[in-house]
C-alpha cells in the first residue's frame, strides 16, 4: 500500500472527509454502547436529543460551546504558523485572572465600558503567558510544546495561591474562590432562563474577524506563509521572529477571552474548576476543524453538543459519561485520518 | 548480458516517468544513461535497486529475473548504488562505514582484519585510495565518493550504479574518477553512469542511451556519437545557449572588503576574509566545489546572514543592517539556491509568491492592512507575460510547478524591481536547456540594463559561457579574479582544488 499526493482535490471530497470521519467514529462508539447492553440507536438518539431536541439543550449546548470556539480559534491560529501553543489551559486561566483582578471591585464602570475592558484585560494576559515560551523559542530554540504545556501547571499552581490567600472571598465559608465580579462587569444573558452569555458572540466575532484577516490582511499572509514555510517566508523579507510573537498574542489572547467569558459569564467568579480542559479539548477543536476559524464553531458546537448530549444520556441509560470522551478523542482521529486521505490517494497493490 | 531491464513503466499520478524503458549493458562495459533532470533516470535507477517498484516490465541480472522492491534482492544479485547524495554515517570510521550491515548478526566481534584486508586491496586495485581508519566527516568530498564505491564493491556488486557523481567533483577528481571506473570495467564489472554532462559522456562510456521525458529516443555507441548529436537527441531539438557580450563596466554596485564568516562552535572560518567587486554591467562567476562556503556567501549577500567582520557595500554605502528586507529595499535582487525551500512557499498560490517580495508597497495594498487582491493579481499577470512563466492560472499552488517555470517567478519576482545587484545562487540547477537559456538571457538582459550579477555555480560550463569574470571559492577563501579569457577548466579546476594563487600570473600579465 502506497500514498501518492493528490495533485488537485475536489471540493465534495473536502466537505465529506470531516462527515465521514465523524460517522466512522460514532460506529466505533457503537461497539462500546453494546458492550454495556444499550441499544445503540437509542442511545445515540438521547445523546442527539439531549444536546439539540430542546430549546434548554441548545441553549446549554451553546453555552458549552463558548469557551471552546475561542481556544479552538486560539489553537488554530498557532498552529497555522506551526506555533504548537499547548498552553491554552493556562492562558484561559490567565484571562480568569485578569478579570477577576479587574472586576472586583478595583475599577468601576459602567457595562459598555467595564465590559470591554475585561475582555481586553483578559486578551493582555492571556497574551502575555506566551511571552516566555515565544521567547524561548525565537532566541534559544525551546521547543514550544514542553513550555506552554508545563506553563499549564505553573499557572494553575498560581491560581490556587491567589484563591487560598490573598484573593479568596471571606464571605466564601472556606472555598477556595475568589469575590464575585462586579454586577457592571457580569456579561448579559442573551437567552431568557439560560446561561447563554455574551461570551458566544464575542467568540463568533472573533472568529469571523480571524477569518478575513487571515485572508486578506497583511499579517495574515504573513502568518500563513511563515507556517507553511518559515525560510522561504524570512528570506522573502517576512519578519518570522516578529510574526510568532503577533501569533502567539493573538493566540494567548484568544485563549485568555475564554477565561473572561467563564468567569464574568458563566460562573460569576473564580474557583479553582473554572476549566475542565477547555485549553485542551481547543486542541482538538481545532484539529477536528483542520485549522479553518470558521470551522472552529461548528468543530466547537460538535463537540460541546456531544458533551451536553452525553450528560442526558447517561441519565437516561446507563451509559457512563465517558462516552463522550471517547467520542470526541475518537473523532479526532478520525479526522486526522480523513485529513490525509485528503491530501493523498491511497494506491494497493 | 549482465543486466537487462525490459519495459519498465512507472507512474507518478498522471506523470510518466518511465515509458517502456528497455536497456542493456553488458559485462565489462560502461552505459551512460544520458538524459536532462526530470527524464526519469533516477526514477529507474531507484526501480532497479528496489526502492521504487515498477507499474510495469522486468529486470534481469544474469539472466535471473530480479524481484520488485527488494533492495537487499538487489544487493544479493550484485547492484550496487552510489547516490549524488552520499549515505554515510560521518561520525563513523571509513571501515565502519564500508562494514555496516554486512557483519554477521550472530557473531561476538566482527572480524576487522579481514575486512580491513579486503578493502585495502579493492582500493588499490581500483585507485580508491582512502584511509580506512579516518572518520568520515573528516573527508573530502571526494574521498566520500570513494568511501561509497568501496560500500558497494565491498558487497561484491558487479553492477555498479552511479548517479551524476561529477556533479561534486573538481575536474581533476572527475579525471581520476573516470581512471578508477575503467580499471573496474576491465577487471569485468558493468557500470551505468548517469549524467546530464556530454563531455563526460564521450570521454569515459561505451554506449550511450538517452532519455527523454521518461522514455529511451535511442541508443548509440560512443565512438559514433558526439557532441551536437547527442545535445540534440537529449533535448529533441537544436539548442544553443545565449553567449556573454563584453560591455564596459561601470561603478561597483557591490563590495566585500575582508568579510568573514566565524564557523560553528570556533571551528574554521565559513567564509575566511572574503573580497569581491561586482561592478555595473559586468557577470561575475564564483566557481568551487560544492559546500565551500558558497552558501553562506549567498546567505549573507541575501540579507540572511551577518558577517562577523569586514564590511559589505552596496552602491558605495557600506550595509549596517544584515535583514532580507533591508537588502530588498536597497534593490538586491536575489536568487536562492534551493529554489522549493528558500525561494517559494509552495503551498501559497502563484499570484502570492510573485507579491511576497513587495507586500507593503503601493498599489498592493490598502489602508496599511488590507492586501488588494485585484491590484495583486493584475500585478500577476503582467509578470506571467512578461515573463513567460506557464502556469495552469495564477490561483493554482506553486509546487505544481516544473522547476523552471518557478524559477521563471523567482526571476520576475526579482528582475520586475529593477535590481541594482543580483545575486544568483546555482540558476540552472535541475533545470532543462531551454529553462537554462531563458534564465541566462535574462540574466545577460540584466547585464546590459546596467546590474551587476555574481552567478555562483557548481558547474564550470555555466560560469565560462556566461561570465565576464571568475573568481574561485575554496575553503571560505577566494582568489583574486580572473578574467574570462584566461580561465579554463583545467587552471579553474586547480584552484578549485586549492591553489587559489594559480590565477595569480594571470592578473599581473
Amino acid at each position: 500500500m502506497t500514498l501518492e499526493p493528490r495533485e488537485h482535490t475536489p471540493l465534495w471530497l473536502v466537505v465529506l472527509a470531516p462527515v465521514a470521519a465523524v460517522a466512522a467514529s460514532l460506529i466505533l462508539c457503537s461497539v462500546l454502547i453494546l458492550w454495556t447492553g444499550q441499544p445503540v440507536l437509542k442511545a445515540y438518539a438521547l445523546l442527539l436529543g439531549g444536546a439539540f431536541g430542546s430549546s434548554f439543550g441548545i441553549a446549554e449546548t451553546l453555552t458549552r460551546s463558548t469557551p471552546l470556539i475561542l481556544t479552538g480559534l486560539a489553537v488554530a491560529v498557532a498552529f497555522r504558523a506551526k506555533f504548537w501553543n499547548i498552553g491554552a489551559e493556562g492562558q484561559l486561566y490567565c484571562g480568569a485572572l485578569a478579570a477577576t483582578w479587574l472586576g472586583t471591585g478595583m475599577i468601576n464602570l459602567p457595562p459598555v465600558l467595564m465590559i470591554p475592558l475585561l475582555f481586553v484585560g483578559g486578551a493582555v494576559a492571556g497574551g502575555v503567558a506566551l511571552l516566555l515560551p515565544v521567547f524561548l523559542k525565537v532566541r534559544l530554540k525551546v521547543d514550544e510544546v514542553v513550555t506552554t504545556l508545563l506553563l499549564n501547571f505553573v499557572i494553575l499552581l498560581l491560581v490556587s495561591f491567589l484563591l487560598e490567600g490573598p484573593w479568596k472571598d471571606p464571605m466564601s465559608l472556606g472555598w477556595p474562590q475568589a469575590a464575585p465580579i462586579v454586577d457592571e462587569g457580569v456579561l448579559p444573558v442573551l437567552l431568557a432562563k439560560s446561561r447563554l452569555h455574551l461570551g458566544l458572540l464575542v467568540g463568533l466575532a472573533s472568529a469571523i474577524l480571524i477569518w478575513a484577516a487571515m485572508r486578506w490582511s497583511i499579517w495574515g499572509y504573513e502568518i500563513r506563509a511563515v507556517g507553511l514555510n518559515p525560510q522561504a517566508a524570512g528570506f522573502a523579507g517576512i519578519p518570522v521572529n516578529l510574526t510568532m510573537l503577533r501569533v502567539a498574542m493573538l493566540s494567548g489572547g484568544l485563549a485568555g477571552m475564554a477565561g473572561v467569558g467563564e468567569v464574568a459569564g458563566l460562573k460569576g467568579y473564580l474557583t479553582l474548576d473554572l476549566s475542565p480542559g477547555f485549553g485542551y479539548a481547543g486542541i482538538a477543536v481545532a484539529m477536528l476543524a483542520n485549522l479553518h476559524p470558521i470551522g472552529v464553531i461548528l468543530s466547537a458546537v460538535f463537540l460541546a453538543g456531544i458533551y451536553v448530549g452525553a450528560d442526558s444520556m447517561s441519565r437516561a441509560v446507563n451509559i457512563p459519561t465517558y462516552i463522550a470522551d471517547v467520542l470526541v478523542a475518537s473523532s479526532v482521529l478520525a479526522v486526522l485520518v480523513s485529513l490525509m486521505l485528503v491530501r493523498f490517494r491511497v494506491r494497493f497493490r | 548480458m549482465a543486466l537487462e531491464i525490459r519495459g519498465i513503466t512507472k507512474r507518478f499520478g498522471a506523470l510518466v516517468a518511465n515509458d517502456a524503458i528497455s536497456l542493456s549493458v553488458a559485462e565489462g562495459e560502461i552505459l551512460a544513461l544520458l538524459g536532462e533532470n526530470g527524464a526519469g533516470k533516477t526514477t529507474l535507477m531507484n526501480i532497479l535497486f528496489g526502492h521504487y517498484v515498477a507499474d510495469e516490465g522486468e529486470m534481469l541480472v544474469d539472466g535471473r529475473a530480479l524481484p520488485p522492491g527488494d533492495t537487499g534482492a538487489a544487493i544479493a544479485a550484485g547492484v550496487g548504488m552510489v547516490h549524488q547524495h552520499f549515505a554515510l554515517a560521518d561520525n563513523m570510521t571509513v571501515l565502519e562505514n564500508i562494514t555496516l550491515g554486512t557483519e554477521r548478526l550472530w557473531s561476538w566481534r566482527s572480524d576487522t582484519a579481514a575486512a580491513r584486508a579486503r578493502i585495502v586491496e579493492m582500493a588499490e586495485a581500483y585507485g580508491l585510495t582512502v584511509d580506512p581508519d579516518r572518520r568520515v566527516e573528516e573527508l573530502s568530498i571526494g574521498e566520500r565518493q570513494r568511501v561509497e564505491i568501496l560500500k558497494a564493491l565491498y558487497r561484491d556488486a558487479r553492477i555498479l550504479i552511479l548517479d551524476e557523481p561529477t556533479s561534486v567533483l573538481t575536474p581533476q577528481e572527475s579525471d581520476r574518477l573516470f581512471d578508477t571506473l575503467k580499471a573496474m570495467v576491465a577487471r569485468g564489472l558493468s557500470i551505468i553512469f548517469i549524467t546530464h554532462k556530454l563531455h563526460e559522456i564521450l570521454r569515459v562510456s561505451d554506449r550511450v542511451a538517452v532519455l527523454r521525458r521518461g522514455a529511451v529516443v535511442g541508443t548509440v555507441a560512443t565512438r559514433d556519437a558526439d557532441r551536437e548529436s547527442l545535445a540534440e537527441m537529449m533535448v529533441g531539438r537544436k539548442v544553443a545557449r545565449p553567449r556573454a557580450e563584453h560591455l564596459e563596466p561601470g561603478r561597483p554596485v557591490i563590495e566585500l572588503d575582508a568579510v568573514s564568516v566565524a564557523g560553528p562552535r570556533g571551528g574554521n572560518p565559513v567564509l575566511d576574509r572574503v573580497s569581491l567587486t561586482v561592478r555595473e554591467r559586468e557577470i561575475v562567476g564564483l566557481a568551487g566545489v560544492a559546500g565551500n562556503g558558497q552558501s553562506a556567501l549567498a546567505a549573507l549577500l541575501s540579507g540572511t546572514l551577518a558577517p562577523s567582520a569586514g564590511t559589505v557595500s552596496l552602491d558605495g554605502e557600506p550595509v549596517r543592517r544584515f535583514t532580507a528586507r533591508e537588502f530588498i529595499t536597497r534593490r538586491v535582487g536575489r536568487i536562492p539556491e534551493d529554489r522549493h525551500a528558500t525561494g517559494v512557499v509552495g503551498d501559497l498560490t502563484v499570484w502570492e509568491n510573485l507579491i511576497s517580495e513587495r507586500l507593503r508597497e503601493t498599489p498592493l495594498w490598502r489602508w496599511r492592512w488590507i492586501i488588494d487582491f485585484a491590484a495583486c493579481k493584475a500585478y500577476a499577470r503582467r509578470l506571467v507575460e512578461q515573463f513567460d512563466i506557464r502556469v495552469a492560472g495564477i490561483d493554482g499552488a506553486t509546487r505544481l510547478m516544473s522547476g523552471g517555470n518557478m524559477q521563471k517567478l523567482i526571476l520576475a519576482r526579482v528582475l520586475d524591481r529593477s535590481p541594482r545587484f543580483i545575486l544568483a545562487s546555482q540558476p540552472i540547477r535541475g533545470l532543462d536547456e531551454g529553462a537554462i537559456a531563458a534564465v541566462h538571457q535574462r540574466l545577460l538582459d540584466a547585464k546590459r540594463d546596467g546590474a551587476g550579477v555574481l552567478v555562483i555555480s557548481e558547474d564550470l560550463d555555466e560560469i565560462l559561457a556566461i561570465a565576464d569574470r571568475v573568481v574561485v571559492i575554496h575553503a571560505g577563501r577566494t582568489s583574486p579574479s580572473l578574467d574570462i579569457g584566461d580561465a579554463d577548466a583545467r587552471r579553474l579546476g586547480l584552484m578549485m582544488a586549492g591553489d587559489l594563487q594559480h590565477g595569480a600570473g594571470a592578473m599581473a600579465s
